[in-house]
C-alpha cells in the first residue's frame, strides 16, 4: 500500500496572480473572448454598438444651435454637405430657443427665479431625508418646504400658506392639551377637529384681516401659466412625497384583523388599480366638478396632484404589502413578546424590514409615477410633451421631432436614473448581512 | 450542571396559575383541561412529541395565542382579552424562540435596549447599562456592535436571552431553544440558561434535552395530544416514568 501520510513543514507562499488572470488583457480574455461562440459574439455586438453609434453621432454633433427655424437647419447642413435635416443632422436651434419654455412653461420669465429658488431650497429639504449623515435639525426645514415652496410658485399673499400651516400647529396644540386634561382619545378628536375649524371657517376672515393689516405678499402666478418640467416635478414630487405615506397605511389596513377597516382598504387598492390614471385624469378634471359646491375655485394642477398620488398610493400599497408578506411571522412574536404595542412593533421593528425589502419595487412606483405625470398633457395641462406639441406648432419649427421628445426624455432619464440609483445607494447602506 | 440545582429553593409565591385552560384552533382541540401551578422559582421542563402543544401551552402564558376557555393568571394579573393586562404580562414574562427572532435590522446592542427603551420607558443611559450588563452576563459584550446576522447560533440565541433579560422579567419561557442549534453550540446555550437557573428565574423550558431536563428541571412535565399526562421530579419521572405513552415517549428519546 501507498503511505499516504503527509506533514506540511513549510507554510506555501502567497503569489500575486498570473497576468493571465488579473490584468486587463486576463479580464478581456476571460471575459469577452473565452472560447469560439464567445468571440464571435463579442465581435457580432461590437459591430452592432458601431453601426448604431456611427449613424446617431453624426445626427447628435450638427452644427445647429444658432439658427432660429427648421428651413435655416436645413440650409446650414445641405452647405457642409450632410443630406438634410433628419438623416443628416439634428437641428437644435429649437432646444436653444425653447429650452426655458420647456422648463418652467408660461411662467413669466423675470420670475424664473422663484422656481429655481423653490427647486434648490427642495435640496435642502430633501436632504435631512435621504441622507443620514445630514443634520437631523433640518427636518424642521422639510416640514415648512411645502409651504415655501407653494407661496415661491404661485405667490399671492403670504398670509394663505402662513395660516395653512397654522392649522398644523393649531392640531399639535390640540393633541397636547387634549390629551394632558381629557385622555388620549380627545387629544385626537381635538387634533382633528381644530385645525377643519380653523380651515373651514375662520381662515378666510383671518386672512382678509391680515392683508389688510399687514398686506405682505408677491406677485400671483396663474396655474395655467405654469408647465414644463416644473409641473412635472411639482406633480411628481408630491406625489412621491404622499404616496408613501398613505400607501404604507393602506398596506397596514389591508393586513388589518378589523373587518371594515380591511374592507375599505382592499376595495381602495382595487379600485385604484383596476382603472387607468388617464381615467383619473378625466375625472379630475371633468367630473369632480359636479361633486365640488358650485362656484368653488379648486385649482386643477391641485385636483390632478391628488389624483397622481391616490394612484400612486394604490400601487405603493401593494408593493409593501409584500415586504410584510415578507417578513417572518417570528418578528411580530419578538416583538409582541417584548410588550411593544402595534404602532411602535410597526415602527420599530416591521416597516424598517419591510420598507427595507421593499426599496426596489418603491422605487420603481416612484419612477413610474414621475414618468406618467407627462399623461396630464391630456387634460391639456403643459407638462414638456404638452409643450413640444405647442411649440412643433410653430411655423418655425414645424416639422421638428426627435430633437424635442429626445432633449425630454434625456432629462426625465438624468431624474429617473439618478432616482434608481439612490435606491441601490440605499440597498446597499441598509445591508446588514443577513 | 450537575451540582446546579441542588441549593435552589422555590418559594411558595405562585408564579402562574392555569385552570381548566383549553384552546382550539378552528375545530381542532389543541390544548385540554390544562391544570398547571408554577411556584416562583420553579424550573420547569416540558416535554411530549411533535404536535402535542408544547409551544402552543406556554405561547397561550405570554398571550401570543389566545385561550378559549378556563384562566390563566400570571404574578396575580388575570389574562383576559382585555389589552392592558396583555401588555402587563408580556412586561413580566420573557421569551425565547427556536429561531431566536432577532431583529436584523438592528445591532446586538440595540436589540437589547429597544424594548427597555419604548415599553419601559428606560431612559438611554441606563438601558445601555443594563443591555451590556446582560451581554457580559452571556458571554458576548464584544458583539455588541455587530448584526445579528454576522452571528453564529449559539451567540444569536444568547443574545436573545439576553434582549429578554433586559426587560427584567419575572419569569422566562423558551421554546425549544437549542433544537435549531449546531451540537457545538448547545452547550453554550445551555450554560446560560443554568446560570439563569441559579439565579433564582422561574422558567418554563420546552426542550428535547433530557441532560438539562435531569440536572437543572426540579419537574418535568409530559405533554401528549394537548393534555398534561404525567409530571414529575426529574429522577422519578426518567427513572419511574409511570403512563404507558411516557415510557414510550422516553425509550423513543433515550433509546438511541
Ligand atoms: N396557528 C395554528 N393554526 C392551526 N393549527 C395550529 C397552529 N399552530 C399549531 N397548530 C397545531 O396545533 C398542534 C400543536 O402545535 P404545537 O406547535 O403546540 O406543537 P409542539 O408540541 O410545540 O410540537 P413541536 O415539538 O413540533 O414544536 C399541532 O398539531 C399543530 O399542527
Ligand atoms: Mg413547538
Amino acid at each position: 500500500m501507498v503511505d499516504q501520510s503527509f506533514v506540511r513543514t513549510e507554510i506555501v507562499p502567497e503569489k500575486s496572480a498570473p497576468l493571465s488572470e488579473a490584468g486587463i488583457v486576463g479580464w478581456f480574455k476571460k471575459n469577452m473572448f473565452s472560447d469560439i461562440p464567445n468571440t464571435i459574439l463579442t465581435g457580432v455586438v461590437l459591430y452592432i454598438i458601431f453601426m448604431v453609434l456611427g449613424n446617431i453621432l453624426p445626427w447628435v454633433f450638427s452644427p445647429t444651435w444658432n439658427s432660429v427655424s427648421l428651413t435655416e437647419c436645413r440650409s446650414i447642413l445641405a452647405e457642409i454637405g450632410r443630406d438634410g435635416h433628419g438623416n443628416g443632422g439634428a437641428c437644435w436651434g429649437v432646444i436653444r430657443e425653447r429650452w426655458l419654455q420647456l422648463m418652467f412653461g408660461f411662467y413669466p420669465s423675470e420670475l424664473y427665479w422663484r422656481p429655481v429658488l423653490s427647486f434648490l431650497l427642495l435640496g435642502v429639504a430633501l436632504a435631512p431625508v435621504l441622507f443620514d449623515r445630514v443634520s437631523r435639525k433640518i427636518l424642521f426645514f422639510t416640514a415648512v418646504y411645502p409651504f415655501i415652496c407653494f407661496w415661491l410658485i404661485w405667490g399671492g399673499s403670504i398670509w394663505f400658506p402662513v395660516s395653512v400651516f397654522t392649522g398644523f400647529i393649531i392640531s399639535y396644540f390640540g393633541f397636547v392639551i387634549g390629551s394632558k386634561s381629557a385622555g388620549s382619545l380627545a387629544g385626537v378628536l381635538a387634533a382633528m377637529a381644530l385645525p377643519i375649524i380653523w380651515w373651514f371657517v375662520l381662515l378666510s376672515p383671518v386672512n382678509s384681516a391680515l392683508n389688510s393689516i399687514i398686506p405682505l405678499g408677491s406677485e400671483a402666478i396663474d396655474s395655467d401659466r405654469l408647465g414644463g418640467f416644473m409641473l412635472a416635478i411639482l406633480i411628481g414630487v408630491t406625489g412621491i412625497a404622499l404616496s408613501l405615506p398613505i400607501g404604507i397605511l393602506l398596506a397596514l389596513g389591508r393586513q388589518s384583523d378589523l373587518p371594515i377597516l380591511k374592507g375599505v382598504c382592499v376595495c381602495f387598492i382595487e379600485f385604484i388599480r383596476g382603472v387607468p390614471l388617464i381615467t383619473l385624469l378625466f375625472v379630475a378634471s371633468t367630473l369632480l366638478n359636479v361633486f365640488l359646491p358650485p362656484g368653488s375655485n379648486f385649482d386643477l394642477i391641485l385636483r390632478v396632484m391628488i389624483m397622481v398620488t391616490l394612484f400612486a398610493s394604490a400601487y405603493m400599497a401593494e408593493v409593501i404589502r409584500g415586504g410584510l408578506a415578507a417578513l417572518p411571522k417570528g418578528q411580530y412574536e419578538a416583538a409582541d413578546s417584548l410588550g411593544l404595542d402595534y404602532w411602535k412593533a410597526q415602527r420599530l421593528i416591521i416597516l424598517p424590514q419591510a420598507l427595507k425589502i421593499s426599496i426596489p419595487g418603491i422605487v420603481s412606483t416612484f419612477i413610474g409615477l414621475f414618468k406618467d405625470t407627462t399623461l396630464v398633457s391630456i387634460i391639456g395641462l403643459l407638462d414638456p410633451l404638452g409643450l413640444s406639441t405647442n411649440i412643433r406648432a410653430d411655423m418655425a419649427w414645424n416639422g421638428i421631432l426627435w430633437e424635442l421628445y429626445g432633449f425630454v426624455a434625456l432629462i426625465f432619464f438624468i431624474f429617473c436614473f439618478s432616482m434608481s440609483r439612490y435606491s441601490m445607494y440605499l440597498e446597499r447602506k441598509l445591508a446588514t448581512g443577513h | 450542571m450537575a451540582n446546579a440545582k441542588k441549593q435552589l429553593e422555590i418559594s411558595d409565591e405562585v408564579a402562574i396559575q392555569i385552570t381548566k385552560m383549553n384552546k382550539w384552533f378552528g375545530s381542532f382541540h389543541v390544548l385540554r383541561d390544562i391544570d398547571l401551578t408554577v411556584q416562583r422559582g420553579e424550573r420547569i421542563v416540558v416535554a411530549g412529541p411533535s404536535g402535542s402543544g408544547k409551544s402552543t401551552l406556554i405561547r397561550c402564558i405570554n398571550a401570543l395565542e389566545e385561550h378559549q376557555e378556563g384562566l390563566i393568571t400570571v404574578d396575580g394579573t388575570v389574562l383576559s382579552s382585555d389589552l392592558k393586562n396583555i401588555d402587563t404580562i408580556r412586561s413580566e414574562v420573557g421569551m425565547c424562540f427556536q429561531h431566536f427572532n432577532l431583529f436584523p435590522h438592528l445591532t446586538i446592542l440595540e436589540n437589547c435596549m429597544l424594548a427597555p427603551i419604548w415599553v419601559r420607558k428606560v431612559p438611554q443611559k441606563e438601558a445601555l447599562e443594563t443591555a451590556m450588563h446582560f451581554l457580559e452576563k452571556v458571554k458576548i459584550p464584544e458583539q455588541a456592535n455587530k448584526y445579528p446576522g454576522q452571528l453564529s447560533g449559539g451567540q444569536q440565541q444568547r443574545v436573545a436571552i439576553a434582549r429578554s433579560l433586559c426587560m427584567k422579567p419575572r419569569i422566562m419561557l423558551f421554546d425549544e431553544p437549542t433544537s435549531a442549534l449546531d451540537p457545538e453550540m448547545i452547550k453554550e446555550v445551555l450554560d446560560t440558561m443554568v446560570t439563569l437557573a441559579e439565579d433564582g428565574m422561574t422558567m418554563i423550558v420546552v426542550t428535547h434535552e433530557m441532560g438539562f431536563a435531569r440536572e437543572v428541571a426540579n419537574r418535568v412535565i409530559f405533554m401528549d395530544e394537548g393534555q398534561i399526562i404525567e409530571q414529575n421530579e426529574p429522577e422519578a419521572f426518567f427513572d419511574n416514568p409511570q403512563n404507558e405513552r411516557t415510557k414510550l415517549f422516553l425509550s423513543q428519546i433515550l433509546g438511541h
